[in-house]
């Protein structure tokens, strides 16, 4: 047998005092960590299959577990770090590209992290939102720019469609496929019951989430899965999908295992065939083109429904937003580098793409300069962490954010970032029947729900604090951020002043 | 039958016009261009006459459309049923991710025709192109049925990288020889009795739409282009 050169980068810590020979941890584990030797009459471990994603250390009755760190570890190098060694080792083995899930995980910086906000003080006094109405409600959709009055002096409603929210965030795509069936419901139940949106991704909609239309943005990718004139009318919004934060250049493909008989009837493929949907859409190659498909979604759907085109931050994702508020889209959304995936490869996931700060801060600008930043309205989406980080993007401009690993979180998701093996411990990014049962949709919608009425009650606290009591007085409102240790060149691409200035 | 008169109209009104039709027999006359005719549309009988625009019938869910003339860019994008006879010729992406129901072309089409089709159950796209086609034929098609008959036998039936990404469905071409070289997701093979038995209930059609002799079109040799296999980039990836 070849030596295998990859080490476990955990190790699984049983306190034999505490264990009491369970299994749970046995019954639990879909790597088929965790084995029971009736010899010696001891719970083993065989931690080349951990992938430190705590559902054993969770369901421990008597607390027995711990997943730690190992400090098994290859002679130091600054250069050729463990991760780099290990990379080559597994192409060496393979042949592969190697394959990763989730956001971006490397030491980049966090510019939501360098930004603070305002509080007033004596003048321009803070407002209680305990006390005091305070207006989260968000609007999404192109405004019109004139108010235009019939001959006999009426006003003539000339309003694009709007999505109305009453939260400025949203649930990010995720298709039924990547993520579970129950995933899916929580995340449907859960808009619906706070008054924003979920999104299907590209896999189309499950015939048991149709009633959750009024509440679901419906994606549209190149590969065309579940589209249809139903699809389509049944949303309350249509997207494009033209590019993904973890993949921006890299189109989506659900391997064929994971097309099971519900995920085949949704996404309306055969069972068992590859879903692929290439980074390009076949039919797009200008500015001109996607007005095409905006327009023709726009046609299919009798013009009730806002059309959203969904980038990736890149490098000039300015003058693409540019064009694309021009191409008759109402919204755009745009991914962050950082935005999370069922499965990426590794190498683009961690090195392809620009922050969403950044990128935000200067297609707001862009937009406004050009005298267009009213044709649409923007939604951030790409590792949107807390209330705080929601604060700062409709500051530096966004109209709304879209969450997806936080709403992940939410569900009970541990950032294993194993998601493209299919074997999710807790019942989120599996199609296995013994695995997604295990994600309650009553209690994830209510989890979800939890979440953002929090999020929403900070949202209001730190409005409150700036001495705003409506989030349109807050969005674009720059001079409600410091930056603190950055550069005079990202202080002008976020458009914002050192703390102190 | 009900007859719009399209010239200067924009596609805008063109659509709200077909859209709202409470005649479900509408001609089209004098169409110069005008887009999206017919998106998302079941349960009409359309005639054009003149040239309609780019994404004619797209998402369309049901309808039968001819057209006398030309036909422009994607044509039946996503179309999930119905039926698109087009007299004259089709540009590029003609049938893109279509789903369900029949497109029939009597001369060329352009580039990328048939691509991301796919079947699912009683869903079975077809298209049958009388003419040649440009490069791309059924890029990532995962299911149905493209037929590429070049009946004024041109030298070059397809263009190049015919079925790349190709994962399911099938692809005739009536011809003696490929002169284009093939992808290596493609195997290419001589169609069987059973193959060619599928393929003749939609040339009949076909012939007779368009006033054809059947007899002369199947008279001749056809490839049948099929994937090599069902999950192409199955062995492409390693966990990490």
């Amino acid at each position: 047998m070849a030596i295998n050169f990859i080490e476990p980068l955990y190790e699984v810590v049983r306190n034999q005092d505490r264990c009491i020979k369970c299994r749970v941890c046995e019954n639990q584990c879909s790597n088929e960590v965790h084995r029971y030797d009736s010899d010696l009459k001891v719970m083993l471990s065989d931690e080349t299959k951990c992938v430190n994603c705590h559902r054993c250390v969770a369901l421990c009755p008597t607390k027995a577990l711990k997943i730690v760190k190992s400090d098994n570890c290859f002679k130091e190098n600054a250069n050729w770090t463990q991760a780099n060694m290990t990379s080559i080792y597994k192409q060496a083995d393979t042949a592969g590209v190697l394959l990763s899930s989730m956001g971006n995980p490397e030491p980049l910086p966090v510019y939501w992290d360098k930004i603070l906000i305002n509080a007033s003080q004596v003048t321009n006094p803070p407002i209680d939102p305990l006390r005091e109405p305070m207006e989260t409600r968000t609007f999404l959709g192109a405004k019109p720019k004139d108010i235009v009055k019939d001959k006999s002096g009426n006003i003539v409603n000339n309003l694009p469609p709007q999505l109305e929210l009453s939260t400025p965030i949203m649930f990010s795509a995720m298709s039924y496929g990547s993520i579970s069936y129950n995933a899916h419901e929580s995340l449907a139940r859960a808009a619906t019951e706070l008054g924003i949106l979920y999104n299907t991704g590209e896999g189309g909609l499950h015939e048991d989430f149709y009633k959750y239309g009024p509440n679901t943005i419906v994606q549209v990718a190149s590969g065309r899965f579940g589209v249809n004139k139903d699809f389509l009318n049944t949303g309350a919004a249509i997207e494009i999908k033209m590019g993904q934060g973890a993949k921006p250049g890299i189109g989506g493909h659900l391997p064929g295992q994971k097309v099971t008989a519900d995920v085949s009837k949704t996404r309306m493929i055969p069972e068992g065939s590859d879903a692929i949907s290439p980074a390009p859409h076949h039919d797009i190659y200008s500015i001109e083109d996607l007005r095409q498909l905006v327009y023709s979604l726009k046609e299919a759907s009798d013009y009730k429904k806002p059309v959203i085109v969904k980038i990736a931050a890149v490098h000039n994702v300015a003058v693409i937003a540019s064009g694309i508020a021009r191409s008759g889209a109402d919204i755009i959304a745009i991914d962050g580098f950082r935005g999370g995936t069922g499965a990426a490869p590794t190498r683009i996931r961690d090195n392809v793409g620009i922050p969403i700060e950044l990128a935000l801060a200067t297609v707001d600008k862009r937009l406004r300069d050009e005298g267009i930043r009213d044709n649409v309205s923007l939604v951030v989406g790409g590792s949107i962490r807390s209330s705080a980080d929601v604060v700062k993007a409709i500051a530096l401009g966004a109209d709304a954010c879209y969450i997806a690993t936080g709403a992940l979180l939410a569900l009970g998701c541990h950032l294993c970032r194993s998601c493209h093996l299919g074997r999710c411990n807790w019942g989120i990014a599996t199609q296995r029947p013994d695995l997604t049962k295990r994600l309650n949709p009553d209690v994830g919608s209510q989890r979800l729900v939890n979440l953002i009425e929090a999020w929403t009650h900070e949202i209001k606290e730190m409005m409150g604090g700036m001495g705003i009591n409506s989030i349109e007085a807050l969005r674009g409102n720059r001079l409600m951020l410091r930056g603190v240790g950055l550069t005079e060149k990202e202080l002008e691409i976020l458009g914002i002043k050192h703390a102190g200035e | 039958m009900v007859t719009i008169d399209c010239l200067d109209k924009d596609y805008k009104e063109v659509c709200d016009l077909v859209r709202s039709s409470q005649d479900s027999d509408i001609k089209l006359k004098n169409v110069v261009g005008q887009r999206y005719i017919a998106a998302g549309i079941g349960g009409k009988n359309i005639k054009i006459e003149g040239v309609p625009g780019n994404a004619l019938g797209a998402y369309m869910d049901g309808s039968n459309i001819e057209v006398m003339a030309s036909v422009q860019d994607a044509v039946g994008d996503t179309m999930n049923e119905g039926k698109i006879i087009v007299h004259g010729s089709s540009g590029d992406a003609t049938g893109y991710a279509m789903r369900g129901g029949k497109i029939y072309i009597n001369g060329d089409a352009g580039y990328r025709t048939g691509i991301h089709m796919k079947a699912y159950k009683e869903k079975f796209p077809v298209i049958i192109i009388g003419g040649k086609v440009g490069s791309f034929l059924g890029e990532y098609m995962a299911g149905g049925i493209l037929v590429v008959l070049n009946l004024a036998g041109n030298k070059d039936i397809v263009g190049n990288f015919t079925g790349v990404g190709m994962h399911g469905g099938k692809i005739f071409l009536r011809a003696k020889e490929i002169t284009s070289p093939l992808p290596p997701q493609v195997k290419c093979e001589d169609a069987s009795e059973e193959d060619l038995k599928e393929l003749e209930t939609y040339l009949v059609e076909y012939a007779k739409d368009f006033n054809l002799n059947e007899k002369n079109i199947m008279d001749e040799h056809f490839f049948v282009l099929k994937p090599n296999s069902a999950n192409p980039y199955k062995r492409l990836y390693t966990a990490n």
